[in-house]
């Protein structure tokens, strides 16, 4: 066991901090828009989101290991770089680059399965925030069965045309592209017969109607195609092989759901609010049920935190096996958070309900919002059931389920 | 950065986990805890000792292996797996880490050697530290101590108790000494022994800078909870691999039932709810070896967090094993039972925690 990342990294997590210390608290004047807005300090130096990506990536810490021609820093891959930045962004409590599903999904899977022409045109002005991008894969009859898509695409007149409908479509509103999973090969078996394509969103027939959630904003979109048609040329790997390119991506998706060092920044504002809210004039914090109920939740983030730290050595230390301590990531980290934010509630009593701009409202309704945006990132990216089939199936070799037989 | 055990620790582990495994297969244990076969518990004990688990935490320099306590964790996972009847967390890891900070040079000197010929061997009555029940309470003066102590741990081959009062202040009791009366107590685990000790005018000796400071009770009994923790890890492991086992080979509906959604789903989550057992702690070891400033909290969330995480999972493999879960004949209960006993000593959850919440000044 040797935790220490070594001098050079020291040097680096200095550099990192006094940068935090520079734009600690910053806004941006451009998006009301920035998820989990309460979670963050907002009293530092404004600036437009797209100026702060710019900052991250000219000094490195965003894009990092993205080539230079393609918007990136340049610069070398280094997993512990890369955890030190997130864990001191959190710690500092300032919000990370913007993330999406265009710089999570689409970047890596045009650098692993792109054409250079895709690479050329796509990943700069999605790294730098300027395109944004939505992700065409779940369709009313094809959630957690997401092969069974429907949407058709045919070639005609060396076009794809693309008629159907996708739906928990988040940024579809604002997005100017679409990576999608259309059904091109309808003879080929299930899986085989999906393509990867890629749909600018002002193209003639389309349609965004906006889904609210229980958060009470639009999350999510329904997109309709009707007779879409967009160039031959806009897929990314052969045809029918759709379902591959897709995997490649999925597993940054789970990834990058959840942050140990958000999750314990998140719990130190719970123990803070603990220690000013009061009820009957005697603080939250020195009731010993709420204060158990606290210690325990302690413990589970620093479980959390401890197995991230043993996940980080594993890509570090090649041989090292810790299959099962990965893949239940997601499924531990989103369930945790969902529990802290309702404990955030719960201390409040009353007043954790109140919402939107309430008279006394505490931290922006942060609570309530995340406690419900965590549900929605239970359900989101691969169920949790889901994934306890992946644990129980790829992680403990239990059996999967047995076809059903049509007819029976 | 490397975080995991070494390959001398899994090493070390995995001789022990493979000793009881030959040694003291569940027939034998069963034969053990019903206190029918002391001849082939004393081999057990004779053959870890054999391995060198009672010098791991005595210093190189007064003849021990000098080794640190994610040692002691490591091979903890595999005597909680093998469920072992043997007295472990007190005689090897609170006792040594007790003297090492408590004792003068002299005792030092006096009680390691004994320690390594065997000669002595320590049952731990630390319970007035952390919380005193049922009346009991420990007077020390002027040498001698009297007086309750309940929940005292690993008697089995003690020749020596080592006792604390309420201020912490720890001194080692001859069992040969007069005045002594010692009490087994049955517990529903009977893989390791506890017991009341009465004591009346009984020659103690202190160990020395346990009068000016509780440094030396804290270690020691921080120490205690992150490897009883790790018993808790192998038993849990242990109750998870079988439960994984049984699932695959009973069937109902012409299916093996671990195919149903509900069963894997119950595997899932139990290991899902160990793995960051695990990190937790082998966390809290490496905090402890390195002195880190926040190892004390570490080792109360070690302790309380498995405490929790093994209860749940010693209720769900169970209940996996269907209705043979639950009868003597497949004897799974002896590591429900080994979770159970683990969950209190040294504090329940609920008190640690509140301990936890102290140290943070909350």
């Amino acid at each position: 066991m040797n935790l220490s990342y070594g001098p050079e990294y020291e040097d680096f997590k200095k550099e990192v901090q006094i940068f935090c210390s520079k734009y600690s608290g910053i806004n941006f004047s451009d998006t009301s828009k920035v998820p989990l807005a309460g979670t963050f300090k907002s009293d530092g130096p404004t600036m437009t989101r797209s100026k702060w990506q710019k900052t991250l990536i000219d000094k490195g810490y965003f894009a990092r290991s993205i080539p230079k021609e393609y918007g990136g820093y340049g610069g070398e891959s280094d997993v512990i770089k890369n955890r030190i930045i997130a864990s001191e962004f959190a710690l500092a409590n300032i919000p990370p680059a913007m993330g999406g599903q265009g710089i999570d999904m689409l970047v890596p899977t045009l650098l692993e399965l792109g054409t250079e022409e895709q690479k050329q045109k796509y990943i700069k002005p999605t790294l730098h925030g300027k395109m944004i991008w939505c992700q065409g894969y779940s369709e009313p009859n094809a959630g957690s069965d997401l092969a069974s898509l429907q949407t058709k695409g045919e070639v005609i007149n060396d076009n794809w045309v693309i008629n159907g409908q996708k739906i928990w479509t988040s940024t579809a509103q604002y997005s100017q592209m679409m990576f999608c999973l259309v059904r091109t090969e309808p003879e080929a078996q299930k899986h085989a017969g999906i393509s990867y394509l890629l749909i600018p969103m002002d193209t003639p027939g389309i349609e965004i109607r906006p889904l609210v959630d229980m958060t009470l904003k639009a999350g999510f979109n329904e997109v309709f195609f009707t007779d879409v048609t967009i160039p031959k040329k806009n897929i990314v790997g052969e045809r029918g092989e759709g379902w591959a390119v897709a995997n490649a991506t999925l597993g940054h998706e789970r990834g990058s759901l959840t942050n140990p060092n958000a999750t314990m920044n998140r719990l130190n504002m719970l123990i803070n609010r603990m220690k000013e809210e009061t009820i009957d004039g005697r603080k939250i914090i020195d009731n010993p049920v709420y204060k158990d109920k606290l210690m325990k939740l302690q413990g589970k983030v620093i479980a959390f935190q401890s197995n991230s730290l043993r996940v980080l050595s594993a890509k570090l230390n090649k041989g090292q096996d810790v299959k099962i301590a990965a893949m239940i990531q997601k499924l531990v980290g989103t369930e945790l958070r969902h529990e802290l934010e309702g404990l955030g509630i719960d201390i409040m009593g009353e007043l954790g309900t109140l919402y939107e701009d309430s008279p006394n409202l505490r931290d922006g309704g942060s609570w309530q919002f995340t406690y419900m945006y965590y549900l929605g990132l239970i359900i989101g990216g691969g169920t949790n059931q889901i994934q306890k089939n992946i644990i129980s199936e790829r992680g403990l070799g239990m059996p999967r389920e047995p076809k059903v037989q049509q007819g029976v | 950065m490397y975080f995991g055990l070494s390959e001398d620790q899994v090493f070390f582990q995995d001789n022990v986990r493979k000793f009881l495994e030959d040694q003291a297969p569940l027939d034998a244990i069963r034969k053990i805890a019903e206190g029918n076969d002391s001849s082939s518990k004393d081999e057990l004990y004779q053959g870890l000792i054999n391995l060198g688990i009672n010098n791991l935490l005595i210093p190189e320099d007064n003849g021990g292996l000098g080794l640190d306590l994610l040692f002691a964790v490591a091979i903890s996972q595999s005597l909680g797996a093998g469920i072992a009847t043997l007295p472990f967390i007190g005689p090897y890891v609170m006792a040594p880490i007790a003297i090492k900070h408590a004792a003068n040079e002299m005792q030092k000197n006096t009680l390691f050697e004994g320690m390594v010929n065997n000669s002595i061997n320590f049952s731990i009555g630390f319970s007035e530290y952390f919380g005193s029940r049922d009346s009991s309470g420990l007077t020390f003066s002027q040498n001698k101590v009297s007086g309750k102590t309940l929940f005292v741990l690993d008697g089995d081959y003690a020749s020596h108790v080592m006792l604390c009062n309420k201020d912490g202040q720890i001194g080692v009791v001859s069992l040969d000494s007069v005045g002594v009366e010692t009490i087994n107590l049955t517990t529903v685990d009977k893989t390791r022994i506890y017991q009341e000790m009465n004591f009346d005018n009984t020659p103690i000796e202190i160990l020395e800078n346990s009068l000016t400071s509780s440094n030396a009770i804290e270690l020691s009994i921080d120490a205690g909870r992150i490897v009883a923790a790790a018993d808790s890890i192998g038993a849990s492991q242990y109750m998870i691999d079988k439960a994984i086992e049984y699932s695959k080979e009973r069937k109902q509906f012409n299916r093996v039932i671990g195919s149903f959604q509900a069963v894997k789903h119950m595997c899932a989550e139990m290991a899902a709810d160990l793995e960051p057992c695990y990190s937790l702690v082998w966390h809290a070891a490496h905090s402890f070896d390195n002195h880190e400033a926040d190892s004390r909290l570490m080792a109360c969330h070690a302790k309380s967090h498995v405490s929790e995480i093994s209860k749940i999972i010693s209720k769900k493999a169970t209940e996996v094993h269907g209705g043979m879960g639950f009868t003597d004949l497949l004897g799974l209960h002896f590591w429900f039972k080994r979770i159970g006993l683990n969950r209190h000593i040294l504090g329940s959850p609920e008190i640690v925690r509140a301990e936890a919440a102290r140290i943070q000044n909350l």
